[in-house]
């Protein structure tokens, strides 16, 4: 079995519980043990980039050291935004000379900067894809809108992704775990991201611009690969609803909990019950599909 | 006797400042305003990303001043839009964090900018704590620092329905580790 470093980050504990529940539910059908690295701290986000650039460089980089000592060269980190502050902090100690003899004083560790942070779509690509063909036990017969947000696409020297205006590895996840992604305007948007709590109005504008976008193209669910994005459009949907006509009623999946589905898991263990928006004429609809087919 | 000042001498411009410390450009902005027509919020912003660039450009006092001490600085979302669409490679969002901290130093935070800082201050404390954020206590801290108490009252029982929320904080084993990256850090800061 292979083992990779995991760093959670504080949302996949809280907040965005199923997108641990169905990522180490797709893990564990890839047959990738996911070994958390022991006594992580918080990135920092936004907060810390903000305010302090050395904070900003040295919280992930503690994680980067104890991933090494740990002897991983490879860790997943769901988290788009605590993928972006590692693969920086990364970067930063790789690229500068200034940093790369600060950081080991500050954290108190070695650092060299082996281990290589990857996005969930890295991990999907990398362990998962090649064996889903022979096991898909359900199909997804739905429209999905494929919002990637900022942090997946962007800075470029941190993303993998190609096409940074148009990506399209979501979309090729998507059709191959049997669901029909859509063509639509606001997939590389942000959602406001960390202006959440305290600009509350701002991130539901934002998002009522791409829920809008994706109702009007027919979606019947948007999927996304991270918290912050999960978080603002499913939770602050009330908030966004004051910005149009219509309620919107879409709900919002993680493409772990879309993998899970194709490969036949109980949505329950999948986390389908700790949305906000509901997911269950969602459900009812691609079962439905399933049973006629 | 000579008394070291913590006044800022006014003859560096920022856009020196912006160069010698972080190695950007500004005057390698020639307004075409990709930026700010790609910025998710320049309708919300006292000046957009190019004018931002613009204030730095001319770099005299009254206008570096203008930057530091505008809303729009504390608004950016470092989505990176700007930055992966100036065709001059202008890292504006790293401009930016610059910035903001050069205007908490300088003291010409935008009084509406406040509550942001705040939310950020609440955010690290949580870290500096316990290792980890802990969305209540964040929550909480910053009600008391901004007087909302009223804030997301409604999402709370929700998410303690969906086993979203812990009321008490997970401690990390290396805490005072945390605590001493935060100490040389922030001294650090306040010695630059």
């Amino acid at each position: 079995m292979t083992k990779i470093g995991y760093f959670p980050g504080c949302s996949l504990n809280g907040t965005a519980k199923e997108y641990d529940l169905s990522l180490q539910a797709i893990a564990r059908f890839a047959e990738v043990e996911l070994i958390e690295l022991a006594d992580w701290n918080c990135c920092g986000a936004t907060a810390a980039h903000s305010l302090n650039s050395t904070l900003a460089v040295a919280l992930p980089a503690r994680n980067l050291a104890i991933a090494e000592s740990m002897g991983f060269d490879e860790i997943l980190v769901p988290c788009a935004a605590c993928y972006s502050r590692l693969a920086q902090a990364r970067h930063e100690i790789k690229s500068d000379e200034k940093y790369r003899t600060k950081i080991p004083q500050l954290i108190e560790m070695d650092i060299k900067g082996t281990a290589n942070p990857i996005t969930v779509l890295d991990f999907i690509n990398k362990y998962v894809l090649g064996k889903l063909n022979d096991n898909l036990s359900n199909k997804l017969n739905a429209k999905f809108a494929c919002y990637y947000g900022c942090l997946l696409t962007r800075p470029e020297h941190l993303s993998t992704i190609e096409r940074r205006e148009d990506p399209l590895v979501m979309e090729q996840i998507v059709q191959l775990a049997g669901g029909v992604p859509i063509d639509w305007a606001f997939k590389v948007e942000c959602c406001g991201a960390g202006l959440s709590v305290v600009r509350t109005d701002i991130v539901g504008k934002l998002c009522a611009k791409i829920l809008d976008d994706a109702n009007s193209r027919g979606a019947d669910a948007i999927v996304v690969a991270c918290p912050m994005c999960h978080s603002n459009l499913d939770m602050r949907r009330n908030e966004i609803n004051k910005n149009l006509s219509d309620a919107n009623n879409i709900p919002v999946i993680y493409i772990t909990q879309l993998l899970g589905l194709a490969l036949g898991v109980e949505p329950n263990k999948l986390g389908f019950d700790k949305h906000f928006v509901s997911t269950e004429k969602f459900l009812h609809k691609l079962q439905k599909q399933t049973m006629e087919v | 006797m000579e008394t070291k000042s913590k006044i800022e001498p006014l003859a560096q411009p920022l856009k020196e400042k912006i160069l010698n410390e972080i190695n950007e450009q500004v005057m390698k902005c020639y307004q075409c305003g990709k930026c700010a027509a790609g910025c998710p919020l320049s309708g919300e912003m006292d000046y957009t990303p190019n004018q931002i660039l613009r204030l730095l450009q001319i770099g005299d006092t009254s206008c570096d001043d203008e930057v530091l001490r505008s809303y729009g600085i504390w608004l950016c979302l470092t989505c990176d839009t700007c930055h992966s669409r100036c065709p001059q490679e202008v890292d504006f969002p790293h401009i930016m964090d610059f910035l903001r901290s050069e205007s908490i130093k300088r003291r010409k935070v935008h009084p509406k900018a406040k509550e942001i800082i705040a939310f950020h201050r609440s955010f690290l404390e949580s870290i500096e704590k316990t290792g980890r954020l802990h969305e209540v206590g964040l929550i909480a801290s910053y009600k008391l620092k901004t007087f909302n108490l009223l804030q997301d009252v409604d999402l709370a029982p929700k998410m303690f329905a969906k086993g979203k929320l812990e009321i008490f904080p997970h401690r990390i084993k290396g805490k005072e580790a945390i605590t001493r990256i935060f100490e040389k850090a922030i001294k650090e800061a306040k010695n630059d």
